[in-house]
């Protein structure tokens, strides 16, 4: 069974997208990624050093991958637009993940903000994927504007908690008929295995890895684990129960009637 | 409401009864917190917390490597002028020392820009001694005009200015501001500023805040520590930031620990801190502010400086020179201060990759950088 993301017409085989911007040594992350074997990599365009050979993070990408170029430090619309464009014009390609963040201690996405840059990105033709706070409406909103897929939050960035916004996740996954790519605060592969089951379409991690005392055996955890939660989300698991099946149900004096139907 | 009123509400805190409460129990409890108060942080600059720095490390280390990763920003001083109107009594530019005076052409400025970008750094920060004859804000400007070229982000550390002209350098491509209270207790301040614009206490400690209206990106602040009593003075900027953080939330806050150095004069620290209270210092503000920079000038030692690294550091100086031209070596002039770690910036970027973190020598992009002026409109607000 063929079973691949699809996201402004590329079919991706990796659900397991990769960040870049926590890590010790630029050296690590082409081992990360084939440990991962994650297909979409996210770069801070304020990182990249276009000048500079060996301080340009994008030169030790692997030539195959998608690359995504974020709007890190982007206070508003306006400020995303240009970082966009920006990182286009420096070859970065068509793809976009929009980070508005106008809150510095919590960096909490702004989801007004957001929908206006997805506007505009979407009409220079960019493949626009928002990262947001788990909203219902706005997630419409962003959609509507043409965003490619939706990326809420699980939990506030770089904190490892988990899946704590998990109800909010799991009505996006419901209503909102794109991908939903868990972005942000996972910490764990079990963690990513469950946003997976849950329905997402892919999650996206980087502190958890770069983070981990050994970063490409964590990166090859998350890898699996992601796999395995799409496989269970695809198996259909049995419902769980909350209590033993009754021996005497109440309802079994309808049986014989049931039976009786023509 | 401004800072300067926090000042006066903190103003009568009887420091000595509250570090007397503290138990080591307390200390245990706030460590094991993910949300702190201010009372907490103040209870972490006791002298009853300076039992538990490993424990402080471990925490201060963790939660910065969760929220920084393994990156250490490199950025150099550029001194543009020493020309200076004030009598702080501990600085070398002092307008009473006689020192050469000079302040650096644009051709100068060029010249400099060069030879730092040689070193492959991208984050500039320029600064100038008090004088709005010699370098006022046009002369400012038409540095930044040249630096531009050169640096994808450039901060200033100037004498204060009115929210319109930092308006004006933020357009003309100033993105962060650096700007040290000195001393928050005021009288002290009063005794060590006794001469020029700088004895305005309330306008210098009002300079973020004004900075923050007229939009700027980063905002840098800090106490010099040996002025006044340090955990007193570390507290006060500390709350300092956490306000500029709660008012401005868009704006990166950082905070820095300078410690007096040896200068041109005869002044001597009246408060000296020693490695260990400068290391409580940085340790209960990480823990205070887990998202704020924290930087380290090479005021202070290469082997300190390595070992402050992972304590809660996010911003380093390298490859500095306190004098003006001091980066071409062309003229020969006094710095403000003495620097303590002269290694250059190869080696900073070698040393700190040798302690297992990535040295970023870029982490901004100039908006209007690299490539054609994008004076498009953008058809949103």
């Amino acid at each position: 069974m063929e079973d691949k993301l699809d996201i402004g017409g590329r079919k991706i085989d990796s659900r397991l997208f990769m960040g870049t911007g926590k890590f010790a040594d630029y050296r690590l992350i082409p081992k990360v990624i084939k440990a991962s074997k994650a297909q979409v990599v996210t770069v801070a365009l304020r990182r990249v050093d276009f000048g500079t050979p060996e301080e340009n993070m994008l030169t030790y990408l692997p030539s195959d991958i998608i690359l995504m170029p974020n709007t890190s430090g982007a206070r508003n619309a306006a400020e995303a637009i240009r970082i966009a464009r920006i990182a286009r014009e420096a070859g970065c390609g068509n793809w976009v993940k929009i980070e508005v963040v106008s809150d510095q201690k919590y960096l909490m996405p702004d989801n007004f903000e957001t929908v206006k840059a997805i506007e505009v990105l979407v009409k220079e033709g960019f493949v626009v994927l928002p990262y947001m706070s788990p909203d219902l409406m706005a997630a419409k909103r962003m959609a509507e504007a043409g965003a490619a897929a939706i990326m809420p939050l699980g939990a506030p960035i770089g904190t490892n908690r988990g899946l704590k916004t998990r109800e909010l996740i799991q009505i996006l996954i419901s209503e909102i008929n794109l991908p939903i790519i868990v972005d942000a605060g996972i910490g764990r592969p079990s963690e990513a295995a469950e946003a997976m089951e849950l329905g997402a379409a892919a999650v996206l991690v980087n502190t958890a890895v770069a983070t981990a005392d050994n970063p490409v055996l964590m990166a090859e955890a998350f890898g699996l684990a992601v796999e395995a939660g799409r496989k269970a989300f695809l198996s259909g698991p049995g419902s769980t129960q909350h209590l033993a099946e009754a021996s005497s149900p109440l309802t079994g004096f309808l049986r014989n009637e049931e039976s009786a139907k023509p | 409401m401004t800072f300067y009123d926090e000042i006066l509400r903190l103003k009568n805190t009887d420091y000595t009864a509250v570090f007397e409460r503290v138990t080591p129990a307390q200390i245990a409890n706030i460590l094991a917190k993910t949300d702190m108060q201010y009372q907490d942080f103040l209870a972490l600059l006791s002298p009853k917390a300076s039992f538990s720095l490993e424990e402080m490390a471990q925490a201060a280390h963790k939660l910065t490597l969760q929220h920084f990763g393994h990156t250490i920003v490199l950025y150099t001083p550029l001194y543009l002028s020493n020309y200076c109107i004030n009598h702080c009594i501990y600085c070398g530019f002092n307008a009473t020392n006689d020192i050469q005076r000079r302040k650096l052409t644009l051709a100068e400025v060029e010249l400099e820009a060069k030879a730092i970008a040689q070193t492959g750094l991208q984050h500039l920060l320029i600064l100038t001694g008090e004088s709005r004859q010699h370098s006022p804000v046009s002369y400012i400007k038409e540095c930044v005009a040249v630096l531009r070229k050169y640096f994808s982000s450039i901060s200033i550390e100037i004498y204060p200015l009115s929210t319109e002209e930092y308006e004006e350098l933020i357009a003309a491509g100033v993105d962060g501001l650096t700007i040290y209270q000195e001393v928050y207790d005021e009288k002290i301040y009063g005794k060590l500023h006794p001469k020029g614009p700088k004895r305005d206490y309330r306008s210098r400690l009002e300079a973020p805040e004004r900075a923050g209206q007229a939009r700027i990106r980063a905002i840098n602040i800090g106490a010099l520590l040996g002025l006044g009593e340090w955990r007193s003075e570390v507290f006060l900027a500390g709350m300092h930031l956490a306000y500029l953080q709660k008012k401005f939330p868009e704006i990166e806050v950082s905070i820095s620990f300078p410690r007096m150095r040896p200068q041109f004069g005869d002044y001597q620290a009246e408060f000296p801190v020693s490695d260990r209270d400068l290391v409580q210092s940085i340790l209960a503000c990480r823990l205070f502010m887990p998202r704020a920079g924290i930087t380290i000038s090479t005021r202070e030692s290469a082997e300190l400086r390595d070992n402050l690294i992972r304590l809660g550091v996010t911003k380093m100086s390298g490859g500095s020179s306190t004098a003006i031209g001091g980066h071409t070596d062309a003229i020969d002039s006094i710095g403000q201060f003495e620097i303590s770690d002269k290694r250059s910036v190869d080696e900073m970027r070698r040393i700190i990759a040798n302690l297992g973190y990535k040295p970023v020598l870029k982490d901004w992009h100039d908006l209007n950088w690299g490539g054609k002026e994008d004076n498009e409109k953008i058809p949103v607000s």
